[in-house]
């Protein structure tokens, strides 16, 4: 591992400094198509975005509601890949290197190409670190402790489910951030109550000593604002994707309007996650 | 003992999966941290549930007295004397038939829905979500849901609701709710990602009855062991009925719940030659199949590493078969490790292989099997016909064919 601290764990020191909360936007790679998606991302971090979450197109997303379901099969017929992935994040690289961007999906496109490949091509590319939803702290052996040893960051999901005594093993190979679930459910879906989500944010803070991002059900800014009070990210996905998809369905041969759709509402977000302290 | 490619010695093929829920590299818990304190203590809860006797008892008592078992041991007679009038002097084994198409719902599923829904009840869940392609765990799940009083609900690909409505409204009198899935190819492996979102949404009072030997640990392992019931009849039976073992047994595959029932209680008899069918669709060579081992590679999906139909990027293909009961990218991964050990051989029969077999069951037997033993029983008239006449192959008839008599009518383009 590097001796230099990671992007990720730069980035979150700034906004500490700042005292803020980061906006992290939720883009599927390769949706509508390679270019489009690939404008957005470089657009994302002028719209207010702190970190990138990059989502890495899956037949079968199990977590995952209609939203971003029907992302990933935009992405698939376009022609996405995870090695076009990666090469989006190489082309991002070139004009942004502080940026934090996270890989999140599924194991079954990483474990095809196969790890140790994977892992070398993520970090040559660019990317900090990875968000892998069916990987439990059981199977860390797969991907989460090589990932490590890469220098890359793996970042592990706490939902209302985790309890105290499965809290220790859920942070225990868990660095940059922790990603709280605010509901047992699926994205797209409601969002937790307030006060849990704040009393469990604190909980996670106190256990992995990292910080902690919120996501799952948070659409609107009035929302975001409340979650950047107490977390340190806020984590937008479907809402962006939804606004991507009216823009798609007005017109969909117009890449400035899809990419415009989403930065504007990508700013509002960022603007009111900013704005709440 | 037997040597597996690596060279391991084993010396028992029963005693997966470990404590990780792996047979060899397969298998495991590759599910949303959301689930995990849940499958955790299932794992928990049937461990306990094995060792109190009054599970057990129980169990049995519905498995006699519900469900109808012990399924009968058949010897196929006309069957047995129309393969060997056409191979030579000598030749031409013995085909029995284990008679699970005669339990209650026509198939095997019955036999783990039965088992899961008293674990359910053992942990105070109150509403049961199943997935379903054909209907046949649908309506075995709706079955047991009426018979005990709980909340039903059965995901099921829009395609499968079109084409198995007989078995769509088996389920609604039986009072489940049947929901349609419209997500990705709208089939088998649809519902099942449906399913395990209702699940990680309603993980507090939801039980997920799985019904084929797949899924994050521990559901490969229980519901093996709660098929496991027809290996184990069967052992019996055919002590009683030849004073031996049978020399083969076959059965189909898709997710393989049968076959590992029947396989299982077999697998440490070394002399047993096993022998499982997958479905060839329109030909292994051609991308319209459902045969995982024979055509796909090792890959994780719904909660287990095994081998799948997949694409080079890692993405699931869709499965192919004229059996919806076959037609799934994946396998249960006890069979992944049972192919990659080599003790049980995997060979596969095609669309129009199983029909013929369907035919000749119906003239020569008087049984209408289901399209998925269809499938079994195409290879094992073939085999039975390079055995020695005093060798005995079991088959295993896991369902019956009523479901599919439109399909078959269908392929064979005649109108009902």
């Amino acid at each position: 591992m590097s001796s230099s601290p990671s992007r990720i764990t730069a980035r979150f020191e700034t906004l500490k400094a700042e005292n803020r909360a980061a906006f992290i936007p939720f883009i599927m790679a390769g949706d509508p198509d390679y270019d489009t998606s690939l404008d957005l991302m470089k657009q994302l971090p002028a719209a207010g975005a702190d970190l990138i979450e990059l989502g890495i197109c899956f037949t079968d997303p199990m977590a995952d509601g209609p939203a971003i379901q029907a992302a990933g099969l935009r992405a698939l017929a376009a022609g996405q890949t995870l090695k076009k992935t990666l090469q989006m994040v190489r082309e991002f690289r070139k004009e942004d290197d502080a940026t934090p961007i996270i890989l999140m999906g599924y194991y079954n496109p990483v474990y095809s190409m196969g790890v140790d490949n994977f892992l070398a091509e993520a970090k040559d590319a660019g990317v900090d670190g990875l968000i892998v939803v069916d990987l439990p702290p059981e199977e860390d052996e797969e991907l989460c402790l090589p990932a490590g040893k890469t220098g890359l960051d793996f970042i592990r999901l706490a939902t209302p489910t985790t309890d105290d005594k499965r809290l220790p093993s859920v942070v225990k190979n868990t660095s940059g951030f922790v990603y709280y679930v605010s509901v047992a459910g699926i994205t797209g879906g409601a969002t937790g109550a307030n006060d849990t989500v704040s009393s469990a944010v604190g909980r996670l803070k106190a256990a992995s000593g990292l910080p902690v991002a919120v996501g799952f059900g948070v659409k609107t800014p009035e929302r975001a604002a409340e979650i950047a009070r107490t977390a340190d990210a806020v984590v937008v996905g479907s809402a962006l994707i939804e606004a991507l998809a009216g823009a798609l369905e007005k017109d969909q041969n117009s890449r400035d309007k899809i990419t415009s759709a989403v930065t504007s509402l990508a700013k509002s977000l960022a603007d009111a996650a900013h704005s709440a302290r | 003992m037997s040597s597996t490619p690596s060279g391991e010695i084993l010396n028992s093929y029963r005693t997966g999966p470990d404590a990780q829920g792996r047979f060899g590299k397969f298998g495991g818990r590759f599910v949303a941290e959301t689930l995990m304190p849940l499958i955790l203590e299932l794992e928990k809860e049937y461990e306990a549930a094995k060792a109190d006797p009054a599970f057990r008892e129980e169990l049995d008592y519905y498995l006699e007295h519900y469900v109808g078992r012990p399924s009968p041991l058949y010897f196929a007679e006309r069957l047995t004397e129309m393969v060997r009038a056409d191979v030579p002097e000598g030749k031409g084994a013995k085909i029995y038939f284990k008679r699970d198409e005669l339990n209650h719902t026509g198939a095997h599923k019955i036999n783990n829905c039965i088992g899961q829904i008293l674990l359910a009840r053992r942990m105070g869940k109150t509403r049961i979500i199943a997935e379903t392609g054909a209907g046949q765990h649908g309506v075995a799940t709706a079955t047991v849901c009426a018979r005990f009083g709980l909340p039903c609900i059965v995901y099921m690909g829009a395609t499968d609701v079109e084409r198995q409505k007989p078995n769509v409204f088996r389920m609604k009198l039986l009072g489940a709710e049947v929901r349609p899935v419209t997500s990705g190819a709208a089939t088998l492996k649809d519902a099942m990602n449906d399913a395990l979102r209702d699940w990680v949404t309603n993980v507090e009072d939801t039980f997920y009855i799985i019904g084929t030997a797949a899924g994050p640990h521990p559901y490969p392992q229980l519901v093996r062991d709660f098929q496991s019931v027809i290996g184990i009849e069967a052992k019996a039976q055919m002590k009683a009925a030849e004073g031996r073992l049978p020399d083969v047994i076959m059965a189909c595959i898709g997710g393989g719940s049968n076959a590992i029932g029947l396989f299982h209680p077999f697998l440490d008899d070394r002399d047993v030659e096993i022998i499982g069918v997958e479905a060839a669709g329109h030909g292994i060579d051609t991308d319209k199949h459902a045969a995982s081992l024979t055509g796909g590679r090792a890959g994780v999906l719904h909660g287990n590493r095994t081998y799948l139909l997949q694409s080079d990027d890692g993405q699931i293909l869709d499965a192919h078969s004229i059996s919806a009961g076959l037609d799934y990218p994946g396998i249960g991964p006890e069979h992944s490790w049972l192919h990659e050990t080599g003790r049980v051989k995997y060979v596969s029969a095609t669309d129009d292989e199983a029909l013929q077999a369907f035919q000749t069951c119906c003239a020569q037997e008087g049984i209408i099997p289901a399209l998925e033993p269809s499938h079994a029983l195409a290879r094992a008239i073939e085999k039975a016909g390079q055995m020695d006449r005093d060798q005995i192959l079991l088959l295993n008839m896991c369902g019956r064919g009523d479901k599919d008599i439109f399909t078959v009518a269908d392929a064979l383009g005649k109108d009902i």
